[in-house]
């Protein structure tokens, strides 16, 4: 079980390692991460497996979404069914 | 793998096109608290209401985070409150109070099913249950109610769109003070369905099982941006996008009612594949059939356009489910949809209009506000007239009319919020007096010779 967070907003220092924080304070294991910063913005993918999740993975999107808040940026957390669910037959 | 233009899609689809899941809605049995004490039957609905539901809130947020699409709506129906309070022999206002008391713990809110069948006539229970339809609706917050008053196979019981005029009307006055708000929560059917997930005219029908989960998805943002991108296709390509669009919508549908029947324990019902509009910029109905190619929706092409909508929404959605159930038709209620605000405020849209366009696809008319002097007996012609469509078409259609006590054409309603803003729109005010009160019943309709 993996899931997707995603972030985009104004580049600044430190945002990929406050997020990666956040997903090892739970237990969140990153396995894939895509980023580019075009223009000043900043957009990264990153694939977290949460199988071995400390907390419910609906608090760890609590904590991205407060950390997006407080820097500035718009972070989701997002389960990889919704994507496998749309974009396979 | 998952791959990183399929994630923005995604993204973009909930973030900049509105794309979310418009309600998820529990159906309750409540046959197992009839009691011939109204009290006691009361003190069963809400005991039953807020065991059932108690997780139902708290879940639908849970699923939203966790997969990052909101929900929009926790909603509860149950069975139509008329076959529960007949045992009871008197008002059954107090099942309201009960409804609206148990809504308001468990946090959902809307509750469907203060309702009554009554396409063949009048059971015990009926007439009491439709006389307290005002009431109910003025003393309560959460309560919405349906009435059945047609079926294909039955057709349509005359003396109850008589009866119905009325109360729409005293709905409406009951609560002037609140922009005539009751009348925006009765429903009047014909062909209603079991498990329709939509509010007002959701309830559990007998044929349900005790506890089921029911998914209404939305996204006519969606559906408009990707015809955007396709300014010249030609129509078939259009039907094309559409079908592939509501194949994603879908699919979000039944991905969030499966986890959630999962998680509450109580079977999956069915995904209701409609567009459901909101008055939000980007979340309407009407611009999507501008998008196809009218100036504005209503003018002449009106009617074909929706057709297609409609019939592609479903084509594509059919896959993309395990059950498809509910209305299951564009929705157009005219004071949701920014784009049917415009056209009715324009003038480019009127009741006539909107009356064909029933007919070939979409629910009823729905959310349409008349001036507060409309001859209750002319309602009565309003709802036979829909009626009509429905029991001849063998679909569901519905009249959910607001009366705008005191008001005339040219001035409107602003409720706020999901339901929006009405202008008074223009009636005929020539009389169907005569008709409806003949009473009786109009027979069901000839199933051959179709013409």
């Amino acid at each position: 079980m993996k899931a997707v967070v995603s972030v985009i907003g104004k580049d600044n220092v430190g945002i990929l390692a406050k997020v990666a924080n956040i997903c090892s304070e739970y237990n969140g294991n990153v396995t894939e991460v895509t980023q580019s910063v075009l223009d000043d913005v900043f957009a990264m993918i990153m694939l977290v497996d949460i199988t071995k999740l400390n907390k419910p993975l609906s608090e760890l999107s609590d904590s991205m979404t407060k950390l997006g808040k407080d820097l500035g940026l718009s972070i989701h957390v997002m389960h990889e069914d919704i994507f496998n669910s749309m974009h396979r037959i | 793998m998952i791959n990183v233009y399929d994630i923005l899609e995604t993204i973009r689809m909930i973030q900049d096109e509105c794309l979310d899941i418009r309600t998820i809605t529990m159906g309750i049995s409540l046959l197992d608290c009839i009691d011939s004490d109204i009290d006691v039957a009361c003190k069963k609905v809400y005991e039953k209401i807020t065991r059932c539901a108690k997780n139902l809130v708290k879940i639908g947020e849970d699923i939203e985070k966790e997969y990052g699409i909101p929900i929009i709506n926790k909603r509860i129906s149950v069975t139509p409150i008329a076959i529960i309070s007949a045992a009871c022999g008197c008002s059954p206002v107090k099942f309201a109070v009960a409804m609206d008391k148990a809504a308001e713990a468990v946090g959902v809110n809307l509750i469907g099913g203060y309702s009554a069948l009554v396409q063949k006539g009048f059971s015990a229970g009926d007439r009491e249950l439709i006389e307290s339809i005002p009431e109910a609706l003025a003393c309560t917050n959460r309560v919405c109610s349906s009435v059945n008053i047609g079926s294909t196979k039955t057709g349509i019981n005359l003396d109850a769109c008589k009866i119905m005029g009325r109360i729409v009307k005293e709905a409406a006055e009951k609560t002037v003070d609140n922009n005539c708000f009751g009348a925006a929560k009765l429903v009047v059917f014909c062909n209603a369905v079991e498990d329709n997930p939509f509010m007002a005219g959701a309830f559990h029908g007998v044929g349900e099982p005790d506890c089921i989960i029911n998914v209404g998805v939305s996204g006519p943002g969606v559906v408009r941006a990707a015809l955007a991108k396709y300014p010249d296709a030609d129509i078939n390509e259009i039907c094309n996008i559409i079908k592939k669009t509501s194949y994603k919508i879908t699919r979000v549908g039944q991905l969030v009612g499966v986890t959630a029947s999962e998680r509450l324990g109580v079977p999956f019902g069915i995904v209701d594949l409609s567009l459901a509009p909101t008055p939000a910029v980007g979340d309407s109905v009407a611009h999507i059939l501008e998008e196809i190619g009218l100036e504005q929706c209503g003018t002449h092409g009106t009617t074909a356009t929706l057709a297609l909508l409609n019939d592609a929404v479903k084509k594509g959605g059919v896959m993309a489910c395990s059950s498809i159930g509910g209305l299951s038709g564009a929705f157009i209620p005219v004071s949701e949809d920014a784009g049917m605000i415009d056209a009715a405020k324009s003038g480019c849209l009127l009741i006539e209009k909107l009356e064909a366009m029933t007919a070939v696809c979409s629910v009823g008319l729905d959310m349409i506000v008349v001036p507060g002097d409309i001859p209750n007996d002319t309602i009565s012609a309003i709802i036979a007239d829909e009626a009509a469509i429905g029991m001849v078409n063998n679909k569901t259609t519905a009249v959910r009319i607001i009366p705008a006590i005191g008001k005339q054409e040219g001035e409107e309603l602003d409720w706020g919020g999901l339901f929006g803003c009405g202008p008074v729109m223009k009636i005929n005010y020539k009389s169907a007096s005569k008709f409806i009160n003949r009473g009786g019943q109009i027979p069901a309709p000839l199933h051959s010779l179709k013409n």
